[in-house]
């Protein structure tokens, strides 16, 4: 039966949920307003939205203002103020998702399921919306269902999928079909594929259980300190700072309380290597930060998830479980006295700016996720004001491994100034797209010829917050002092059209924002916009010199990474492809601007006034 | 060596105020001086309406919210080889360019004559009309800067901006030493 498209209302009609059922949930998380976001992912899950009632409520609960709430609940895009479908399904509109055949699939689902993407059916079954890279770039299209995911779409499998949920197939169902898995990680596994390309000496081969935290706890904190300078580890979040450098920070100095965040939220697209850890290597994850929550004298630990990777949380549950009834998280770990450790884990809810520090911190007192002014740093003062590490998932596999083979053997690896492996996610067009795990200093070329990428055209290196390079380039090397990169490779062949790609990542950002700066907030809407006239071959050649001058201003004035690294497409491309610009480049005619189009600006006045223009409808005659 | 000939500079004010143009008085008694370099063609200070010759400089004050603002406008970068935005409106739209915000509406435009003449609270319009009589040049769907219409080749800025500001840009243009505004003068906080 096909569906009429044309009637679907954008909302639907929804009592708000009763009181003293959200009261309840309030009580679940103690009404403590730093678990906001707990809050309002279960009042979302159960209810599909929050209404204005339900945000009144939690502000009694938790003693805020009502407009407090409000400002945590709109800054989220999981969160939702208008009712959602019961299933609502996101589909990842990401450059690669594009190039990939996410059209048709946007067309299967429109069609099947009778509403139009950022609709909400009438009967308040489905909604279907838009979102940034869900971390899965090595099998788009992809597309969250709920809480869970399904890769590698095409038009039949969109048909399939949107005809067993309309049938009343759960989505959980639909991700993990067959005979019901028998572990979390087989869940994981059969929901996502990891596509481990290449497996390297420190993660992702062999490793041996809680090596690491044995000898951890064989030796004083400022040893395992120490250990961390020696091996040169820097993070791997993208930012690169010496891990060491930072722990020793976070020990020192008087606190109540130090804090252990890893930072799971993985925003970047095209990077989805923390995925595959946190699947394949939890234990290990876990392992790193109950070394670095000794080495620092952390009791408390906090997982920042990303929403997208909700469907991986029972599998960390799990995990966390086990090392508890193991002795390996708790009290007394591996029966040494005053060394207790406990982590919870924190949900996000699809904003890319709380992969930031400040950011996630203020996400995980359950603020709207905005970055925090610096100084202070998080080591001096992060969540609640505690002295707090901040890594990256990979980071801490990597201190794990560390401690158990040594600083010299990890500072072998790689190059000066890059020690160890890094892991490479690779997409886009390529061969074999996945995870590559591979010592520090490889070049681009040699990068490509083990993915199977050797036509490349272009390669963007650290997302779009990164570097995109042309062939000219692909000699130079992954390292932190040439092609920094927190781990996305996207590869993009003679085919692609380079300012759509900008484009598309200008929007990203301009999406992403959190809005504090204007510059950030209003600087990349103007780059967007800039980007838009290149591409339509109205752009002055004036207008080169006005996207460096932009850009620059948005640089130097805005507070977080967010906006530092933003105008990094337009710029990187202009240095890398030149030509491309200038090429959509013509002069104005006598000063006037092509881009003004005086016939659209008058036709409303022309409409409303019920008469034409003496002075630019020439064919006037009275 | 013959006497080089007075520079000619043209004005005009679009959706402005007309404070900039007030703003250039404030050169005080500079502007003794600056005569004797300059002469005015089309402009309001002097009420001519039509270019008579090819200009130097056009000075523009306030955005484009009409046809005719446009038609003025595209008419002063034919006629002129400098075309100065004066000021904050014609720079960025300024005040009148409030009405942008009107954005999430069916008809904004619509929406934003018929608040300002029939039902906005303080209204007192006898004819309950919008008004629409043939000579009155139709609205443009949002304000625009000048900038978006035709190419501009130096903004003053400030609301208004300062005689000083309006007096050095003018001097150092005449001697053909514009370098650009020192802080100073832009400085607004
Ligand atoms: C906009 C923005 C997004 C970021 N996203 C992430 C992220 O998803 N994961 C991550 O580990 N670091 C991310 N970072 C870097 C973090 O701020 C921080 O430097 C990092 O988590 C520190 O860990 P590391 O030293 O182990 O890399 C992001 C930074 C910015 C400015
Ligand atoms: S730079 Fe952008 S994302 Fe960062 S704080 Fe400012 S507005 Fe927010
Ligand atoms: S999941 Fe679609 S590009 Fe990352």
């Amino acid at each position: 039966m096909d569906v009429q498209t044309s009637q679907a209302p954008e909302t639907v009609e929804a009592a708000p949920p009763p009181k003293a059922e959200i009261l309840e949930i309030c009580a679940e998380y103690g009404n403590d307003r730093h678990r906001m976001m707990d809050i309002l992912h279960t009042v979302q899950n159960r209810y599909r939205w929050i209404a204005p009632e339900t945000m009144e409520a939690i502000a009694e609960a938790t003693d805020l203002s009502r407009i407090q709430v409000e400002g945590v609940a709109s800054f989220y895009s999981f969160f939702s103020l208008k009712p959602k479908g019961r299933v609502t399904i996101r589909l990842c509109d990401d450059i690669i998702d594009r190039f990939h055949g996410l059209d048709a699939v946007v067309a299967e689902f429109e069609r099947a399921l009778g509403i139009k993407m950022g609709q909400t059916s009438r009967d308040g079954a489905f909604s279907l919306e838009f979102t940034p890279c869900i971390g899965m770039s090595d099998q788009a299209p992809a597309a969250m269902i709920n809480d869970v995911v399904i890769t590698k779409l095409t038009r039949e499998k969109a048909r399939d999928v949107a005809n067993a949920l309309r049938a009343g197939e759960t989505p959980e169902k639909i991700a993990v079909p067959g005979f019901s898995p028998s572990s979390a990680h087989e869940r994981a596994n059969r929901m996502v594929n990891s596509n481990i390309r290449h497996a390297g000496e420190v993660l992702l081969g062999p490793v041996p259980q809680n090596a690491g935290l044995t000898k951890a706890v064989s030796i004083t904190p400022t040893q395992i300190i120490t250990t961390m300078e020696e091996s040169g580890l820097r993070g791997c979040g993208g930012a690169g700072f010496v891990t060491g450098r930072k722990w020793r920070f976070a020990a020192g100095g008087e606190a109540e309380r130090r804090f252990v965040i890893c930072n799971a939220d993985e925003g970047e697209p095209g990077t989805f290597k923390d995925r595959v850890l946190l699947t394949e290597r939890p234990h290990l994850l876990i392992e790193g930060m109950t070394v670095a929550a000794r080495a620092v004298g952390a009791r408390e630990g906090i997982i920042y998830l990303r929403g997208e990777y909700e469907y991986l949380r029972p599998l960390l549950e799990e995990v966390l479980d086990e090392r508890r009834a193991a002795g390996l998280l708790g009290t007394e770990i591996m029966g040494v006295r005053n060394f207790h450790f406990d982590i919870r884990i924190q949900l996000g809810a699809g904003a890319y700016v709380c992969g930031e520090e400040g950011a996630l911190i203020s996400s995980c007192e359950g603020l709207p996720g905005e970055p925090k002014t610096r100084p202070p740093f998080p080591v001096q003062r992060g969540y609640l004001g505690y002295p707090t590490v901040v890594n990256n998932v990979e980071t801490f596999c990597h201190a794990a491994r560390i401690l158990d083979k040594g600083a010299k053997w990890f500072f072998d690896m790689g190059k000066e100034g890059s020690h160890g492996t890094k892991l490479f996610s690779v997409s886009g067009d390529c061969l074999n797209p996945g995870i590559y795990e591979l010592p520090y200093g490889h070049s681009i070329w040699e990068l490509l010829s083990i993915v199977g990428g050797e036509d490349a055209a272009a390669v963007q290196v650290g997302g779009p917050s990164g570097t995109m390079i042309g062939r000219d380039s692909f000699s130079r090397k992954l390292t932190f002092d040439d092609l920094a990169t927190g781990g996305a490779i996207i590869i993009f062949n003679g085919s692609r059209n380079i300012l759509e790609i900008v484009e598309y990542y200008m929007s990203f950002f301009v999406h992403e924002s959190c809005g504090y700066c204007t510059p950030c907030r209003v600087g990349n809407v103007f780059l967007q916009k800039a980007i838009a006239k290149f591409r339509k071959g109205l752009a002055n050649p004036e207008d080169i010199e006005y996207l460096r001058d932009l850009s620059s201003t948005i640089i130097e004035t805005s507070r977080c990474g967010l906006g530092i690294t933003s105008p990094n497409p337009v710029l990187t491309t202009l240095k890398s492809f030149p030509l491309i610009y200038s090429t959509m480049t013509k002069p104005t005619k006598d000063g006037i601007r092509d881009t003004f189009d005086i016939q659209a600006a008058i036709d409303g006045a022309r409409k409303i006034a019920k008469r034409r223009s003496y002075i630019f409808d020439k064919d006037f005659s009275q | 060596m013959p006497e080089l000939r007075k520079a000619r500079i043209a004005t005009a004010s679009l959706a402005g105020c007309f404070g900039c143009h007030m703003a250039i008085l404030d050169i005080d008694e500079r502007l003794i001086g600056l005569m004797g370099l300059v002469e005015f063609d089309r402009s309001p200070v002097n009420d001519i309406k039509k270019f008579t010759k090819r200009c130097d400089i056009g000075i523009i004050e306030g955005g484009c919210c009409n046809e005719e603002n446009v038609h003025v406008l595209q008419d002063f970068r034919r006629n002129c080889d400098v075309l100065i935005a004066l000021g904050q409106c014609a720079i960025m739209g300024g005040l009148p360019a409030m009405r942008n915000a009107v954005m999430h509406s069916e008809n904004p435009l619509l929406e934003c004559l018929e608040e300002a003449y029939i039902s906005g609270r303080f209204i007192r319009n006898t004819t309950h009309q919008i008004p629409n009589d043939p000579a009155l040049p139709l609205v443009l769907d949002k304000v625009y800067p000048l900038s978006e219409v035709v190419k501009i080749d130096y903004n003053i800025p400030g609301c208004a901006p300062t005689g000083d500001v309006i007096y050095s840009t003018l001097a150092s243009l005449l001697a053909g030493k514009f370098r650009g505004f020192e802080r100073e003068l832009i400085k607004f906080d």
